[in-house]
């Protein structure tokens, strides 16, 4: 780490940028997929279950098949898999969907830490990158910009997402589903058919935003590997009112929010350093007390969402 | 209501049956014989002297932090912070125990577990003042400030509270010796479970038989009639958060008191979560929640064993708590069949 001492303060606005650039890939994939879920008018709270789940299906497959990418549809594939069972369980009647949301992030966390246990030692091979930074001598600034082109794909899919929702047949539906279930029936719809998609689409970006963790960054597969990106995201779903281009501005936030603990350990300021951790944490908070309101739902809340009523 | 109650005992029932088929699935995929492990788990869990007092030792804080989300639920709040309460429970009683050194041994137990209560009871109803006042969302907030909690516990015992003298792992200072409290006498198992038992006992009393649980109940079952019965809504919520956050403040301190005797890492084993699950498998019912913390209790206990036994991942205690807690949620979907047949 001696050359980021040498770059000084630099080094920890490089470590911020590069810190909101890596650590918010994942946040932007399970928040997409959370804005999706939400839209449709249901909660997902087991995303972190789904994200760990994800992180180990991927690194495993990636061990045993040699191809990091065949990892990446594996995660997505177990995600999608917790999004139906998620979906299937809310369909049924009197079934609180944030209770689900609860039982399945406690067994997506059982079940990737009891079948990933044989992968916790070996080295499986990692997504590629795109060396951003090779203008530049600095080594530093070299593996900062190391950047995943699933920082890209999740940018595009946020812009994707974005016209979607509002230009499209799709996007229509799903929104109906989301404001007024009643209205969606009489069209002829059938609401938890639109939200069992939407609910494994959610499912399939978050086990891809595990897969991020297992295969790029950080890299590896163990039980601590996941710092409560899933929960977050549900937060930044509402922090962003359910829109996808404001949840990656939001992802970009937290992801420098969370390097700075990071970062400035790196100059010598260890006072404090823990606090650094609760910043995405009380940042979101704080921020939810600000945009609340007792008397009217927040703009751009679908209306049938258990958590706002 | 006893036929309500009667119909979830039969429902819980037949979702612990169902979890426990597919639990026993899980294992024969994996190439174990189900029937060995789920006797494996009866001796790990109730089995024998050993495996009982493990069992109530482990049942002992879920009692109190089921509570965390219980009281919330029958005001109508979904409050998922028993994680923060019971790492803010174990602070406030660690900064009390310091603080009052020089105390009498018995005076000082009962003001370190009292700070503790507090603590957690402060930290949970501003949740609910949140969601009064701002209209924030509680189970958010809640899931929010645990791991603020956290955050604020390990910058606590990484400098301002550390004990210096342990280079091991980072603790806070110790409260003084005799204020800790012991075993019940004749059993290896702490004082903890008594003041669950109590306090779940107490509660169950006072949702049932007065005034107060009566608001509560009609504040849970319907916030317009509530309003229009004119009861004091935003100090209802408040009273029933606080009354949850103290609860597992207390599960906290009695980490303290009868374990530890400093806060640490120790504090955040998923007590909180767990006490979730013991609630809602409970079916919000506080008598319910003594059988259930056996339960858990007695899951988890037997993890060690399965994992020596059978060579399996700890992490197999999670499989089942998980499988327990969809099966139940599922089986809401089965109430009222049969008071609609039989009315």
């Amino acid at each position: 780490m001696s050359s980021t001492l040498d770059l000084g303060w630099w080094g920890v606005v490089l470590a911020i940028i590069a810190g909101a650039i890596r650590v918010s890939t994942p946040y932007l994939l399970v928040s997409l997929g959370e804005t999706l879920t939400e839209k449709s008018g249901r909660v997902n709270l087991g995303l972190e279950g789904t994200l760990v789940l994800g992180a180990m299906s991927g690194f495993a497959t990636s061990y045993l098949t040699g191809s990091p990418w065949l990892g990446l549809l594996a995660a997505g594939v177990s995600g999608a898999a917790m999004g139906l069972l998620h979906a299937l369980i809310c369909n049924l009647p009197r079934v609180n969907d944030i209770a689900v949301g609860i039982a399945l992030f406690i067994f997506g966390i059982g079940l990737a830490f009891y079948l990933g246990k044989p992968f916790i030692e070996p080295r499986a091979p990692m997504l590629p990158a795109f060396p951003l930074g090779s203008w530049s001598h600095h080594p530093a600034i070299r593996s900062a910009f190391d950047v995943s082109p699933l920082f890209f794909i999740g940018i595009a899919l946020a812009l994707a997402l974005e016209w979607g929702m509002k230009n499209t047949r799709w996007g229509l539906i799903l929104r109906m589903a989301g404001d007024s279930a009643d209205a969606a029936r009489a069209i002829g719809r059938s609401v938890e058919r639109i939200r069992t998609y939407a609910t494994m689409a959610g499912g399939f970006l978050s086990g891809v935003g595990g897969g991020f963790l297992s295969l790029f960054y950080p890299g590896n597969w163990n039980e601590g590997l996941s710092s409560g990106q899933g929960l977050m995201a549900v937060a930044l779903v509402i922090f962003a009112r359910w829109s996808p281009v404001r949840c990656f501005y939001a992802s970009l936030l937290f992801g420098g929010a969370s390097a700075i603990g990071p970062a400035v350990q790196t100059v010598g300021i260890t006072e404090g350093y823990y606090l650094f951790y609760a910043a995405p944490y009380a940042l979101t908070l704080a921020l939810l007390i600000y945009s609340s309101s007792p008397t009217q739902a927040l703009s751009g809340a679908p209306n049938e969402l258990s958590i706002l009523r | 209501m006893p036929t309500d109650s009667l119909e979830s005992l039969l429902l819980s029932l037949a979702a612990l049956a169902v979890a426990a088929i597919l639990f026993g699935g899980f294992v024969a995929l994996q190439g174990h014989d189900p029937l060995a492990v789920y006797q494996t788990l009866y001796l790990g869990s109730f089995g024998t002297r050993f495996s009982i007092e493990n069992t109530l030792t482990q049942a002992a804080p879920l009692l109190l932090t089921a509570l965390c989300t219980l009281i919330p639920a029958r005001v109508g709040l979904l409050v998922i912070g028993g994680e923060g309460a019971v790492v803010l429970g174990g602070l406030g009683a660690v900064l009390a125990g310091v603080a009052l050194a020089s105390a009498p041994a018995s005076i000082g137990t009962i003001l370190t577990v009292s700070a503790g209560a507090l603590a957690g009871g402060f930290w949970i109803a501003a949740a609910a003042a949140l969601k009064h006042m701002r209209g924030v969302n509680e189970t958010i907030s809640t899931l929010l400030m645990n791991y603020i909690a956290i955050a604020l516990m390990n910058h606590l015992i990484s400098g301002p509270i550390r004990d210096f003298s342990q280079t091991l792992k980072a603790q806070s200072w110790s409260i003084p010796n005799p204020f800790m409290v012991g075993n019940i006498p004749g059993w290896s198992v702490h004082w903890g479970l008594v003041i669950g038992l109590t306090f779940c006992v107490l509660l169950h009393l006072v949702l049932r038989h007065t005034t107060l649980g009566f608001s509560f109940d009609i504040l849970g079952g319907n916030r317009r009639a509530a309003q229009m019965a004119g009861l004091p809504i935003g100090r209802l919520m408040l009273l029933a958060c606080f009354l949850g956050g103290a609860a597992a403040g207390i599960a906290g301190a009695v980490e303290i008191v009868a374990v530890h005797g400093a806060a640490s890492e120790s504090l955040v084993v998923g007590l909180g979560y767990t006490g979730i699950l013991v609630a809602f498998l409970a079916r919000q019912n506080a008598l319910a929640v003594l059988l259930v913390a056996l339960l858990l209790g007695g899951i988890s206990a037997s993890g060690g064993l399965l994992q020596r036994r059978f060579d399996m991942p700890h992490a197999v205690t999670t499989v089942l708590q998980g499988l327990i807690f969809i099966c139940v949620l599922a089986s809401n979907a089965l109430a009222g069949r049969w008071r609609r047949s039989s009315g």
